[in-house]
């Protein structure tokens, strides 16, 4: 890995800016650079928002991911505006109950049912972040398993720990398993 | 009437609150013959000497306009801020420095127009500030603008044709606001003045003493209110204590300056609030 | 060695300010500066700090200024709508030569604007928005790690110089986050003040380097302080010399300590023959542009201003004098490219790269005009 740019897109309210610090937060145990930032509107619930974390073997110069290596989208809404004008080479991660839109035809797209492991698997649906940033790294091998392990009981509220332990559980599960990969 | 029997013991003579409380180097002040601002001015170093406060670790905060010159004359901190920023410039140095005494010397245009935002937010924190405002009912340090207090259909220079705005009560406003202690004063009654604001002083939490000052030179020569002299009986005569004025009916009332204390209750303090929030923040930090 | 931490731009400012001593913060709720006042009310007490939520913009750097004439290193933030609010107590600041450190996180205007989007359009507001002739410093960070280490510089050069410190933030480094390393222990310079003070004692009579040594309010030196120009007292004067030599004074005490004051970063600017003028987050693009340049055999280095005011004058002319072509990229309509014109005179090419539409100027951008052929 010499640099990677990941996007995360969804919902306000999905905690998609909290993924991205999560993974930021677990590539700094790691050891490696990075950059996240975000863009949002006005609204705090709702509305389509952006996160992105830059994650390098090397010093970040631009801040901003410029040639996506990874999307993923939460809602179809924020999968069709930010899924505009990727690479080629980009990998995409959709929650299974959207429609992957022409604009990503060439793209690899894996479908998960992210959504639905954290309402129903999990128990809670704002889990799904988390279920997430398993998955993510599982896909990506960002960092070792114990480094998000790490980030992620850095960024949970205290009490919910055997709760989001079953999200990290849950998400890598759904690589290991293979299914629509 | 006023009863004065109580209030005319514990005054110096002028010359010895001068000496004692003034710069004399910066004396004479720069108000008109006629103006009440310096009787205020005299009876806040009254009221310093009556309260026995430390000159040293008392600061004196003003804004803009003919009373802010105030803050200056006195020999203490003195601080000589913008227009109507008086109250939050002191706010700053109250929580800084809690047991610094805090005085702000405003007027009534400083405290009620450009001003008014800060003087209901520290009267809602009850932070202990002594606020003492020179209500000249005009702008006059520019020179005759009508102000917030300038009485309905009353001239300025830029109310040719009367004031059609609603005055406001300054000391009515900051006890809507919360003020805990909230007085109102007037130059002609002084020795009552100085004790009043001495009580503003030693309360603790937010204080506003609201002082009927004069303007001869532009508030009365507008508003034809005649002489300096005929203005000052013009107080005298129209001046009600608060206690006799809950006697009197609102028709008698009306056209009247009520003087005294209109309120005075016990509330937590903001900067002794804040000293506690930092006990408990460090205790659970343990 | 520290360990390596992730945090965000605006924390990290609130963190090494309260390495430089801060602990007094007045402020009121903007974006994109918002985290600095939250992270001071929950850091603030637990040093013994105060915080406080003051009723507007204007309220919260008198409430500042306040606190520090009594004596306590304080602060406030905010962003375009609310620097300009700021403008008339600024301006006080400078006068009475008060300590204090104003962080603007620049977004997108005018006006209220796009509160969440990047932009670096105060350039001039920070040195000219306070009405009247007034010295002025300003720093640009274009890092997490400059977030901090720039804003104990700030309180550093506030309390050394007695004058308000702007320390010029943008939205793209306030929201950053990335991994920093907090240093151990920080360089901390404190204001000059008098021990045991004489009640009568002239408070801004000038020691060394034109700054004026004086007591905070309460410790027993009886001073007057006025937004009036004064005399050595600090009381108002009508007297047109004392008036002139005081402002005089106030612009020397800046200009005279030029080199102790300005900081530039130069990157491959030995070889150049193009280089990529930029400062704050604009530098994180630029820097990219550069080294993509580089590895295409261009030799192109990178001028980055980190004292924004005074400008950095002398440096620049310097290190443009063999450079060929200028690339000046922030994001605004053209406020520091007037500077550097105005440094390196008419035979250079300038060529300007600027955003006003709240989205990032890329590497892209900036390496077109690396390459334009001219």
């Amino acid at each position: 890995m010499s640099q990677m740019e990941i996007r995360l897109a969804g919902s306000g309210g999905q905690g998609i800016i909290l993924a991205t610090v999560i993974l930021a937060e677990a590539a700094v145990i790691a050891g490696k650079h990075t950059a996240q930032s975000q863009s949002y509107g006005p609204e705090a619930r709702g509305g389509a928002c952006k996160a992105e974390v830059i994650v390098s073997d090397e010093e970040i110069g631009f801040t901003k991911v410029r040639t996506p290596s990874f999307l993923m989208a939460l809602t179809q809404k924020s999968l069709d505006k930010y899924s505009a004008n990727l690479p080629a080479d980009c990998l995409v991660l959709i929650d299974d109950t959207l429609t992957a839109p022409d604009s990503i035809k060439n793209n690899k797209v894996v479908k998960l049912p992210i959504l639905h492991t954290a309402a129903e698997k999990v128990g809670k649906l704002m889990t799904a972040n988390i279920v997430a940033v398993a998955a993510i790294n599982g896909l990506l091998n960002i960092v070792d398993d114990e480094s998000l392990k790490t980030a992620v009981f850095m960024h949970i509220p205290k009490g919910t720990e055997a709760l989001n332990q079953k999200a990290l559980e849950e998400g890598l599960s759904l690589i290991k398993k293979g299914e629509n990969i | 009437m006023v009863d004065m029997t109580n209030v005319s013991k514990n005054t110096m003579n002028t010359a010895d609150i001068i000496y004692k409380y003034m710069r004399p180097e910066h004396l004479p002040h720069i108000w008109c013959p006629g103006c009440g601002n310096g009787i205020i001015l005299r009876a806040i170093a009254q009221a310093m000497e009556n309260a026995k406060i430390d000159r040293n670790k008392t600061v004196l905060v003003s804004g803009i306009g003919c009373s802010s010159r105030a803050a200056g004359y006195i020999d203490c901190n003195s601080l000589h801020t913008t227009h109507g920023r008086a109250i939050a410039f002191a706010t700053g140095i109250k929580m800084a420095h809690p047991e610094l005494e805090v005085i702000v010397i405003t007027g009534d245009g400083d405290s009620s127009a450009i001003g008014g935002n800060h003087l209901i937010h520290a009267a809602r924190r009850n932070i202990g500030l002594t606020v003492v405002v020179m209500n000249n009912n005009i702008y006059g340090m520019t020179g005759g603008q009508y102000s917030p207090t300038t009485p309905h259909l009353e001239y300025g220079t830029t109310a040719p044709y009367g004031n059609i705005d609603q005055p406001f009560d300054i000391a009515e406003l900051a006890m809507g606001a919360g003020a805990t202690f909230a007085a109102r004063g007037a130059v002609y009654h002084s020795a009552l003045l100085a004790k009043t604001i001495e009580k503003g002083i030693r309360h603790k939490g937010f204080s506003i003493i609201d002082v009927a000052s004069l303007c001869p030179t532009y508030y009365g020569r507008k508003n034809k209110k005649g002489s300096a002299v005929d203005m000052m009986r013009y107080q005298k005569d129209n001046t009600v204590m608060v206690e006799k004025a809950k006697t009197m009916t609102e028709e008698e009332l009306n056209g009247k300056i009520v003087i005294g204390v209109l309120r005075d209750k016990e509330a937590p303090e903001y900067s002794e609030e804040y000293a506690k929030l930092v006990e408990k923040v460090k205790g659970g930090n343990k | 060695m520290a360990k390596t931490v992730l945090m965000q731009g605006n924390e990290a400012c609130v963190e090494g300010a309260i390495a430089a001593g801060m602990r007094f913060y007045a402020g009121y709720p903007i974006t994109p500066s918002t985290e600095i006042a939250e992270v001071s009310a929950v850091r603030l007490p637990k040093v013994g700090g105060k915080f406080i939520q003051m009723e507007d913009e204007i309220a919260s750097i008198a409430c500042a200024i306040g606190a520090s004439v009594a004596g306590v290193k304080s602060m406030t933030a905010t962003s375009g709508p609310g620097f300009s609010l700021k403008q008339e107590n600024l301006g006080y600041a400078c006068l009475a030569e008060v300590p204090l450190v104003v962080v603007d996180v620049q977004r997108s205007g005018p006006s209220t604007g796009l509160p969440t989007s990047p932009s670096q359009g105060d350039v001039m507001m920070a040195k000219w928005g306070t009405h009247g002739d007034h010295p002025i410093i300003a720093i640009a960070p274009s890092s997490v790690k400059e977030c901090y280490t720039l804003a104990v510089r700030c309180f550093n050069l506030a309390e050394k110089y007695r004058t308000p410190v702007i320390f010029l933030m943008d939205e793209i480094i306030g929201h950053l986050r990335e991994g920093i390393e907090i240093p151990e222990n920080v360089e901390v310079i404190n204001r000059p003040t008098v021990e045991n003070p004489h009640p009568k004692r002239p408070a801004y009579a000038p020691t060394d380097n034109l700054i004026p040594a004086m007591a905070p309010f309460g410790e027993g030196q009886r001073y007057n302080i006025t937004g009036l120009l004064h005399d050595e007292s600090g009381f108002p004067t009508n007297d047109t010399k004392i008036a002139g030599d005081l402002v005089t004074r106030l612009m020397k005490k800046i200009e005279n300590n030029y080199d102790d004051i300005v900081e530039v970063e130069e990157t491959h600017m030995e070889d150049a023959e193009v280089a990529v003028f930029c400062f704050g987050g604009t530098a994180r693009a630029a820097s990219s542009a550069v080294e993509t340049a580089r590895k295409k055999g261009i030799k192109c280095g990178m001028f980055r201003p980190i004292t924004i005011w005074p400008f950095a004058d002398k440096e620049l002319k310097e290190a443009m004098k063999n450079v060929k072509k200028i690339v000046v990229a922030e994001h605004n309509w053209g406020q520091l490219v007037n500077e550097v014109r105005r440094v390196v005179g008419n035979d250079k090419i300038i060529e300007f790269v600027g955003k006003i539409d709240g989205t990032v100027i890329t590497p892209d951008e900036i390496l077109a005009k690396i390459e334009k052929e001219d």
